[in-house]
């Protein structure tokens, strides 16, 4: 495709959507569907014929819009007023009123801290486009990035710019992604691979997911801008076997790219060719390990290898391979529109640009968000969560699903970056961020996340395999007021083996849950041990065994 | 092996050694006679990772990393037997110890097995973590052989030599974390097995007691591994 | 050199740790100049002794007698060693405890007697849910492994201990 074929496409596309002055966007992602959201669309298109609006207003399916907890969402003209919690009963008032006031009783207040407080950056597009059209993309400047890149810049320049960006992995371990990208640039293959991991298992995280249901495209023309700076021509997204509405959508835009010569050979007539396959996870945590990721590509079992070689030197198939995540690749098309500046302009000294979190638990709004770098946690759980439910007393939030850890009250105020969540004995991991309050029992929180690792385990190495089984083991005992606390040093003393030597990121993180409770919440590990008693009621306490005191 | 072999240089234990490139730690370290322990690598297969026995410091890098698959480079300070690794080579011993039903005095490898013997080296006098005594079995349905999972620290040289060296891949994992297991073909009875060769390698290769000969009482199996850098060597050359 | 007192004995084992102390032979001379044996399966005493300075402990923690025993003996000992395979790790008597004690007891009592019918629960103890090894219930000072500790080892480590050091066994002792 030339920029000419792109303009028109867009114009006539944006022109088409002009045509409309009024239109209806439903949310079509996992959250609301869930909620019955197409049947809500249905009747939305049934209703507009209905009373005869159908050339004036035009309803259209789109990605995430938000605050998942109150779906059905629907936005009605471009966001000038957000609809909640919709039914198919609503339907025939809503569309009597587009053109008028909107429906008070399920309209979202528009200063609504959950968004004033957030800045979109990766979801830009999220909410705004019909994720199942590759038009509504071009319409809203999608693949310009790529065919600039491709005509203007070199791939040294474009590297330059990532760098400048100060973009940093966002799959968890927050690698700076310019230096990742240069590296495997400069690393010597005669085929070179850009993967993108969609493997997201952590409990209560759901941005990937959100994403590549939401805005496939951009996922896949930072992949492409990616490949073009390394020098691959290959790439795969491995995305997990759980995500069927991601994959389906994902499926549909390779298809509408490759049709379009936005993928495949000779991309917009350059001589950079790039292809995009999908593998499927089938189910293994571990996978989202980015050498057990390249194993299950390769086909052999999802076992992760000791690093290095790192994959940015010796990855698929032994060549040079570039893995970032989701989101990762979505903020690299917006970097290269709008320039490193503008990127490294948000965010804090060390942590630049928006992160994206998927935030749950005992929280009002729960949703997707999007923030600026250094925001504090107190924003995120009280504006634009809305605070705790049912009036409860908040207790921790945690980040970074099992490798991640509990952060409590006193550390609210503490900006969400890199380095700051670490200090605090968690990670910004992926982006899941579960709000808990009083009536969570921190053991049992920490027995969750250790059973979550003892089955996720892959076995290969012997601290995982056998340490997650034990730290288990005595969480249990811990929970049912059956342990002493000779358990609890055996518990702390676990916790360092497995970070020090376990194979792979997941076993040296296994214990974060565990140490971050015991560091912030020991009172209540004590309660269990010594007073039998389980501070939150959560914990069944059975009588002590009769063998061994 | 081509005409220009790079030599760097490095220190094991404040000891200078040369290597060639492409060498590992753990076999630079062989060569010069300083022992580092390990269960999981064996001369002629491919390397695992997965023992974590291994593992060495490394001056200037904050992690762990396992000699077996560390490839030398110029310069590098390793150190062995810091008062740090002895203390986690015990746990993680202990923690091999805990994980099945290892009763050495009546195994057929008593006095034979590399794990026993690992125990007595490193010093590991008892295991203070819970014993998880999981229900395994064994299995004797092959005509010559028999596999008991109760001995077995899946150290995988088994499934890698009968991949690599015998080519027939009767052995392979199932399932993940401690649930892990050796299985032969598709899980089903050893005895049943179309693709068993009966060559033994698994047997022999076999670090413990889990693979033995039908027949040895205890103590009566020990384990003859001349042969596998001989036969890796050979394969190596003709290719 | 004050003599110091010696006990041994033994709970859940065969009785073979004791027969390798035998088998260091005429050096049990030797050792009577430094010890005194107050409480032994080889000296005819009924009550453990208020206090001794080492005890050797053979065999596993099976029954509540032998918890009650070993609650005993720690508090009435200064220096308490796991003696041999049994005490240090389980060994053979901890091979049950992959099992449910009351598929044990059937096995035993039921299953291998056609003509018993009953699990007796009086005269005899009770058996514990799992046999442990001494250092899960009381702490233990040294552990002699080995099954049974070569009679070489045990003479080592009791001269030591005579000469008022700590033994050092590493390298020479193992499991089996």
């Amino acid at each position: 495709m030339t920029p000419e074929e792109f303009k028109k496409i867009g114009d006539a596309h944006r022109k088409k959507r002009k045509d409309f002055p009024n239109n209806i966007n439903v949310c079509t992602a996992a959250g609301c569907v869930s909620l019955h959201s197409e049947k809500v669309k249905e009747a939305l298109e049934g209703e507009v014929k209905k009373q005869e609006k159908h050339k004036t207003c035009r309803v259209s399916g789109t990605g995430c819009l938000g605050p998942c907890a109150s779906g059905p969402l629907v936005s009605i003209n471009d966001g000038q007023a957000l609809y909640a919690g919709v039914t198919t009963d609503d339907v025939p008032e809503i569309v009597n009123n587009i053109d008028k006031n909107p429906v008070k009783r399920l309209v979202v207040p528009p200063d609504t801290p959950f968004f004033a407080h957030q800045k979109r950056v990766a979801l830009e597009h999220c909410g705004k486009t019909d994720p199942e059209s590759l038009n509504d993309y071009l319409a809203m400047d999608g693949y310009q990035a790529l065919y600039d890149t491709l005509t203007t810049m070199s791939p040294l320049e474009v590297i330059e710019v990532m760098v400048n960006s100060g973009l940093r992995g966002r799959g968890g371990g927050g690698y700076p992604a310019g230096l990742k990208w240069s590296t495997v640039e400069k690393a010597v293959g005669e085929k070179k691979y850009v993967v993108c991991n969609a493997d997201e298992g952590d409990p209560g995280a759901f941005m990937d997911r959100s994403m590549l249901e939401s805005d496939p495209h951009s996922v896949l023309e930072g992949m492409a801008v990616a490949a073009y700076a390394v020098g691959a021509s290959q790439g795969y997204v491995y995305i997990r076997g759980e995500y069927p509405l991601a994959i389906k959508r994902l499926r549909n835009a390779i298809r509408q790219a490759e049709k379009s010569n936005l993928l495949g050979k000779h991309i917009c007539e350059t001589p950079f060719s790039f292809d995009v396959d999908i593998r499927l996870g089938a189910g293994a945590f571990v996978c989202g390990e980015e050498t057990a990721l390249i194993a299950s590509i390769e086909g052999h079992r999802g076992i992760p290898r000791p690093r290095p070689p790192y994959p940015a030197e010796y990855g698929l198939w032994g060549c040079p391979t570039l893995i970032n995540n989701v989101e990762t690749f979505a903020n690299v098309t917006p970097i290269i529109r709008n320039g490193a500046d503008f990127f490294a302009g948000i965010g804090t000294e060390k942590s630049k640009g928006t992160k994206v979190f998927a935030l749950a638990g005992s929280i009002k709004n729960t949703g997707l968000i999007e923030v600026p770098m250094g925001i504090s946690l107190r924003e995120i759980v009280y504006d634009i969560g809305g605070g705790i439910i049912e009036g409860r007393k908040f207790k921790a939030v945690q980040t970074g699903g099992p490798s991640g850890g509990c952060i409590p009250e006193e550390y609210l105020d503490m900006p969400v970056d890199y380095e700051s969540l670490a200090k605090a004995g968690s990670i910004m991991g992926s982006g899941g961020m579960i709000v808990m309050d009083e009536t969570s029992c921190m053991v049992d929180v920490a027995k969750y996340f250790m059973d979550f690792c003892r089955t996720e385990s892959c076995g290969k190495c012997v601290p995982c395999r056998v340490g997650t089984a034990q730290m288990h083991n005595i969480l249990t005992n811990i929970s049912r007021g059956q342990a002493s606390m000779h358990e609890l040093q055996l518990l702390e003393e676990l916790c360092d083996v497995l970070k020090h030597t376990s194979l792979c990121g997941l076993g040296q993180t296994a214990a974060n849950p565990v140490l971050s409770t015991i560091r912030f919440f020991r009172d209540e590990y004590i309660a269990h041990i010594t007073h039998k008693t389980c501070p939150a009621g959560v914990c069944t306490i059975e009588p002590e065994k009769e063998t061994v005191s | 092996m081509s005409a220009s072999v790079k030599i760097k240089t490095l220190t094991i234990d404040d000891r200078h050694v040369g290597a060639r490139e492409n060498q590992t730690i753990l076999e630079v370290a062989r060569e010069n006679g300083i022992e580092i322990p390990s269960l999981c690598y064996i001369d002629g297969l491919s390397a695992h990772g997965g023992c974590r026995l291994c593992l060495v410091e490394v001056t200037g890098i904050p992690q762990l990393l396992p000699a077996c698959m560390t490839v030398v480079e110029e310069r590098m300070e390793v150190s062995t037997q810091s008062e740090r690794l002895r203390k986690l080579r015990k746990n993680i011993l202990e923690l091999y110890f805990s994980e099945r039903n290892h009763v050495c005095s009546v195994c057929v490898s008593n006095g034979n097995c590399e794990l026993q013997d690992m125990a007595g080296e490193t010093g590991m006098d008892h295991v203070h973590f819970p014993y998880l005594y999981p229900d395994l079995g064994v299995d004797i349905t092959h005509e010559r052989f028999a596999m008991d999972d109760n001995r077995c620290i899946m150290c995988t040289r088994c499934v890698r030599v009968c991949d690599e060296i015998e080519g027939a891949h009767t052995l392979d994992i199932k399932d993940r974390g401690i649930e892990t297991r050796i299985i032969t073909d598709l899980d089903q009875n050893w005895g049943d097995s179309e693709t068993c060769t009966l060559c033994g390698k698994c047997v022999h290769v076999c670090p413990t007691g889990a693979l033995f000969e039908k027949g040895k009482s205890v103590g009566e199996m020990s384990k003859r591994r001349q042969f596998l850098p001989y036969l890796a060597l050979m394969r190596e050359e003709k290719r | 050199m004050k003599k110091k007192s010696l006990a041994t004995l033994w709970l859940d084992g065969c009785s073979g740790c004791h027969m390798s102390l035998i088998d260091i032979d005429d050096r049990i001379v030797q050792l009577s100049e430094s010890f005194d044996i107050l409480y032994s399966p080889l000296v005819d005493v009924k009550e453990f002794p208020e206090h001794v300075d080492v005890t050797l402990l053979e065999g596993a923690v099976s029954t509540d007698e032998d918890l009650e025993m070993v609650k005993k003996i720690r508090r009435q000992t200064g220096m308490l060693i796991s003696f041999g395979d049994c005490a240090v790790t389980g060994n053979v008597p901890a091979m049950r405890n992959k099992f449910e004690l009351e598929q044990v007891l059937n096995r035993g009592y039921i299953e291998m007697s056609p003509d018993n019918e009953i699990i007796p629960d009086q005269y005899v103890p009770k058996l514990l849910d799992k046999a442990y090894p001494v250092h899960h219930i009381v702490h233990v000072d040294l552990f002699l492994q080995g099954c049974p500790p070569s009679a070489d080892l045990i003479f080592d480590a009791l001269s030591e201990i005579a000469a008022g050091r700590t033994p050092v066994l590493s390298g020479r002792t193992r499991f089996g």
